[in-house]
């Protein structure tokens, strides 16, 4: 184990070393306590002045306030709109292209996994004046569908990825013993192959809602009103209203983290072995 | 495993001809969907924008929905290199490049700092990982916040210390590297959590061997450790290129490009121009977008190159 164990050090750098530990926390998030205790600060501490000493009171009102006075509420359900089909869409689909490329040997498929790994790091620049093109043709500008369905296509690429190296660890012994009886190739992908691929799956619906949720770029190029942008694009927006009213940006921008933020907590065994593929291995 | 694979498949090949059809047309059906959704909104838009670079287009389609653009050859290429805002965008790309980098020492140290098997351990590391779940638009506004002019922590702290606070945000010189700061805090969670997954996985008979040899501290690290943790400083780099290249969320939320266009990097500065305040000039983004392109294509193939080293090794 690197470093050496710090039950083996002396007695006096193991006391600094649980001190240190919660010092450093406190530091590294000192930015986001900030904000977190700005939320719940009142109005009126800030007009006058008050941004750091203690709170005349707790202001639960602030975020009552972005809840009832402000979108904020619709904008986090266009989110859920946008986030949870892309989810079934991307998963659904790199489930059956991760399989074509782990298990048949056909001419071109490493060409064709390339595209889906080269594709996944193409800058999002690149596609945006066609991508809102065509958007815009098929009548979908501004609607949930038309952005979940151009995350589906382009997180495709990254669960392919993903998928295909998970596939191919499985034992293939599995699958041909399958073909030697007869099974068919639909019926092994259904029932040999699925059932496996819990873990992956999991691991795959916790990045990609992250990675969607969070999207801002995206959001701003094929939305723009209340009625379908998501959260990331409608907090800009507000914020471009609350000049300054930094007790509501505050919350707002609380709100708006929450939801990904309980997600990594309940999957965070998921969300870290999907991040990490490939750090151990290659 | 294909050499296995087809024996497999002829041996069944010749009890049952059908089922060799199958085989060749399944992985096709399998692909299919998924391919079609990549080529339509990922592959053939790139080879769109790539001809748009070369004409005059405000993106609009005449009453009978015909493409109004202008050919015009090399022209959008021609006026980047006397854009002066273009010339800003590129340098601050290269600050982003080469800033970001910081992300794997930093990331690397905090790494190692956690690797301990002490009490409560794990929500250490789960909470040091914290900004990187947090969406860029929030890490955005928080900075902003911490930066703020008159009440900002920062800005507190350095009129503490210095006797005069510094408003980074509306300072041309600076706002660059604020923002770059902004960007490295998740940044370097990210790195963390991959340099946390590879020292789980660094072998312990090395590391005692090399604590008999004498081995500790920086050459226990340089020598032994870090050797090991490759696969893990690999994609630390991938990941970190691509994320100062896309650095848009960012710019946009905590500056726009400003104060006087000084914070634009080019993944900005396109969006301005394709679909900002500046008019419609889809083609002159779109030659912007070319040369941000060009630009992490050289590290794609790199990507690309390395992963096709292993296949092949297998």
């Amino acid at each position: 184990m690197f470093p050496r164990p710090i039950q083996q050090a002396a007695p006096a750098t193991q006391w600094i070393y649980t001190i240190a530990l919660p010092i450093a926390l406190l530091l590294w998030l000192f930015p986001l306590l900030g904000v977190a205790l700005t939320s719940l600060r009142p109005a009126s501490d800030l007009a006058q002045g008050n941004y750091f000493g203690m709170p005349s009171g707790v202001a639960f009102e602030n975020y009552i306030y972005i809840f009832t006075e402000t979108p904020i509420g619709r904008y986090m359900l266009n989110s859920l709109w946008v986030t949870i089909p892309t989810v079934i869409g991307s998963v659904g689909l790199s489930l059956m292209t991760g399989f074509a490329l782990a298990v048949y040997g056909f001419r071109g498929n490493i060409l064709v996994f390339f595209l889906f790994v080269a594709g996944n790091f193409v800058p999002f620049q690149i596609l945006m004046v066609p991508v809102r093109d065509m958007t815009l043709n098929l009548g979908m500008y501004d609607t949930w569908y038309g952005l979940a369905l151009f995350h589906i296509a382009f997180q495709t690429g990254f669960c392919t990825l993903f998928m295909r190296n998970f596939i191919k660890a499985l034992p293939f012994e599995l699958i041909e013993s399958a073909r030697v009886e007869g099974v068919s190739e639909f019926k092994i992908f259904w029932h040999i192959v699925l059932p496996l691929m819990r873990p992956a799956i999991a691991a795959l619906s916790v990045l990609v809602f992250t990675f969607i949720w969070n999207d801002f770029f995206w959001a701003t190029v094929l939305t723009q009103g209340v009625d379908s942008q998501p959260i990331t694009a409608g907090l800009s927006s507000l914020n471009g209203q609350w000049i300054a009213q930094w007790h509501l940006v505050s919350a707002g921008s609380i709100v708006a983290a929450l939801p990904p933020v309980l997600m990594f907590f309940l999957m965070q065994k998921h969300f870290i072995a999907g991040l990490t593929l490939g750090a151990t291995k290659g | 495993m294909a050499l296995a694979t087809d024996s497999g498949a002829s041996a069944a090949v010749s009890q049952k001809a059908p089922r060799w059809n199958q085989k060749n047309l399944a992985p096709w059906l399998f692909l299919a969907p998924g391919m079609f959704m990549f080529t339509v909104y990922v592959l053939w838009p790139i080879v769109e924008s790539i001809t748009l670079s070369f004409y005059d287009w405000n993106g609009l389609y005449n009453r009978d929905g015909e493409f109004t653009g202008r050919f015009v050859g090399m022209a959008n290429y021609r006026e980047l290199l006397i854009d002066p805002a273009f010339e800003t965008s590129l340098w601050n790309n290269l600050k982003w490049l080469v800033l970001y980098m910081l992300a794997l020492p930093l990331g690397l140290f905090i790494a190692i700092f956690l690797n301990q098997t002490v009490r409560g351990i794990r929500i250490y590391k789960s909470l040091f990982f914290f900004p990187f779940v947090i969406s860029q638009v929030v890490v955005g506004l928080i900075f902003a916040w911490f930066y703020a002019p008159n009440f900002g922590l920062l800005y507190l702290l350095i009129e503490w210390l210095a006797g005069k606070g510094v408003a980074i945000l509306a300072d041309p010189d600076l706002v660059t590297y604020g923002i770059i700061a902004a960007g490295l805090w998740p940044q370097i969670a990210y790195v963390m959590i991959l340099y946390l997954t590879g020292l789980n996985n660094v072998s312990p008979d090395q590391i005692e061997a090399a604590r008999l040899d004498g081995a500790k501290g920086w050459k226990m690290l340089w020598y032994v450790v870090l050797p090991q943790l490759r696969p893990a400083t690999f994609i630390a780099v991938i990941v970190t290129v691509i994320g100062a290249l896309r650095s848009f969320d960012l710019v946009s939320i905590m500056t726009s490009g400003g104060p006087f266009g000084s914070s634009r990097v080019l993944s900005y500065y396109m969006f301005e121009m394709a679909l900002g305040e500046f008019g419609f000039r889809m083609g002159y983004g779109a030659a912007i977008a070319v040369v941000l392109f060009a630009i992490m294509m050289i590290f794609i193939s790199g990507f690309i190159w390395k992963m096709w080293r292993d296949e092949t090794e297998r």
